[in-house]
């Protein structure tokens, strides 16, 4: 069996001047293997955005470890190595979809270049090979060629959901890290969006882990789901596993809270 | 007899915690061979847990105590009450198939993909030779081969043509389980759950599954099931396993 692509132990974060013992995220664990898609499930201020923070180097944990095994095969501390090696990572290995697509888009440059411009990061300078494949990409997340050169601003939020992910994708990253990637978005839209991530996560062979308080999205995407609840990791496991027989009285208010269409 | 599924005591019970932790004992201490080529047709009265057993089997319902032990094609043995969820994955990919009572495929999937996904899934593409996001070329090549596959089986199952490319929510009870029995019968499996397969067919239709169970036991797939039907039942379990003592 493959090595986990990612190996979180014992992490822990409180935000300053919380009152004494709050601590947003205790005692996390868990390894993502590669190929898998993990969703963070849990209603709203259970740890789970502060969990994906901390994963992505944007947070220091004030306890334990986030273990990340690069292309290479080097396993590297992503709380230890510097601030240059994290942005490297983040700019190679890693891919980040905000919730709100103007936050991971530069809305004053245009469609084209927020694709290209991560790839130029990558050290592609010539203009035809960039816009060439910032034209491939647009088409690949469904976006309209056309569009090239418009501005992000002139999008609807699930074009901008889309151009984010586009952004992301373009430099391969291996793991890719969503926070709520579909919420806020009418309903329809935020159907197509999910077949959309579930095409490309398959077709890269990514591994991912979603954030969402929409059972529906981990039980689409996610092969394995992982319960919050005030900082903790409640329960964990296999996705249909944690919905169809759940074993935390949590977990079995939440799977039942669900109003099924 | 080559063994397949060695079930060892297995125990299970529900704890109703939104129910002042009620508890639902349901399997009791159940054992169970089942070797290749057999056909073991589980009976007894509503709620004694058959259906449940089938979900310990599939991995979607965890189990207490004892052992479900699966001997895979390799010669190595696993027992699927403990595995890890990437191992479960990874049998249902290859090795288990499960058609449940319901079909439960993804919102807006068209019926063909529904049973095509199941062979791209159990061949899936090398990361390595598969390396060009924007090349769908090889993609849609083994789309198209999976998809012409899952026509022929659905129009052995009489599904008609034109609703191959409509995802089955909007079907009738008869439909989607044709569907549900396509996508578990297309690729051959080693152990193969089958709930209620024929519960809303017509005689024809049922005939087409008798037949495609028969044939799964020739290559050698071991079968548990659970058939309402008498004549069904008759026509391919090799043997029972009462439900109503345990």
């Amino acid at each position: 069996m493959s090595h986990p692509v990612l190996r979180v132990q014992g992490l822990g974060h409180r935000f300053e001047g919380a009152r004494d013992g709050a601590w947003a995220v205790r005692e996390a664990g868990f390894e993502l293997h590669p190929g898998e898609v993990l969703a963070i499930v849990g209603e709203s201020g259970s740890g789970k955005s502060t969990l994906l923070n901390c994963i992505a180097g944007r947070l220091a944990p004030a306890e334990g470890q986030v273990l990340y095994r690069c292309r290479d095969d080097r396993e590297i501390d992503v709380h230890r190595v510097g601030e240059r090696e994290r942005r490297e990572l983040s700019r190679t290995e890693w891919g980040f979809v905000e919730q709100q697509a103007h936050e991971g888009l530069r809305m004053n440059v245009s469609a084209g270049a927020n694709v290209g411009e991560r790839l130029m990061g990558q050290g592609e300078r010539r203009y035809a090979a960039l816009r060439d494949t910032a034209t491939r990409w647009l088409a690949r997340v469904e976006l309209d060629p056309a569009r090239l050169d418009d501005s992000p601003r002139e999008f609807s939020g699930g074009m901008r959901q889309r151009l984010q992910i586009a952004r992301n994708l373009v430099t391969r990253p291996r793991l890719v890290l969503m926070d709520e990637p579909t919420s806020g978005l009418d309903v329809s839209v935020q159907a197509r969006l999910l077949d959309l991530i579930r095409l490309l996560v398959g077709r890269l062979h990514l591994s991912a882990i979603v954030v969402t308080h929409d059972l529906g999205v981990a039980r689409l995407l996610a092969h394995r789901t992982l319960v919050m609840r005030q900082g903790r990791i409640v329960e964990q496991g296999l996705t249909d596993r944690v919905f169809d027989d759940p074993q935390h009285p949590y977990t079995q208010l939440l799977v039942s809270s669900v109003v099924s269409a | 007899m080559n063994p397949v599924l060695d079930i060892d005591g297995v125990r299970k019970r529900f704890t109703l915690h939104l129910r002042d932790g009620l508890q639902l004992p349901v399997l009791d201490g159940v054992s169970l061979q089942v070797g290749a080529g057999e056909c073991v047709a589980l009976v007894g009265p509503s709620g004694r847990g058959k259906s449940t057993l089938m979900k310990c089997l599939y991995g979607s319902y965890a189990v207490d105590e004892g052992s479900l032990w699966l001997h895979r094609a390799s010669g190595e043995r696993i027992d699927l009450a403990r595995a890890e969820p990437r191992q479960v994955l990874a049998l249902r990919r290859r090795e288990i198939a499960y058609v449940s009572q319901f079909l439960r495929s993804l919102p807006r999937q068209p019926a063909l993909d529904v049973v095509a996904e199941r062979i791209l899934e159990a061949d899936p593409a090398d990361p390595e030779t598969d390396a060009d996001p924007l090349d769908d070329t090889p993609y849609l090549a083994a789309l198209e081969a999976a998809r012409a596959q899952a026509g022929a089986l659905l129009a052995r199952l009489n599904l008609p043509e034109g609703l191959w490319g409509l995802p089955p929510a909007t079907f009738s009870g008869g439909e989607q389980q044709r569907v549900n029995i396509a996508r578990g019968f297309i690729e051959p499996a080693r152990l193969l759950l089958l709930d209620e397969p024929t519960a809303s067919l017509d005689a024809a239709n049922r005939r087409v599954v008798i037949e495609l169970i028969q044939e799964a036991r020739r290559r050698g797939s071991a079968i548990v099931g659970i058939f309402h039907d008498e004549e069904v039942r008759d026509a391919v379990a090799t043997r029972r396993f009462d439900f109503t003592e345990s």
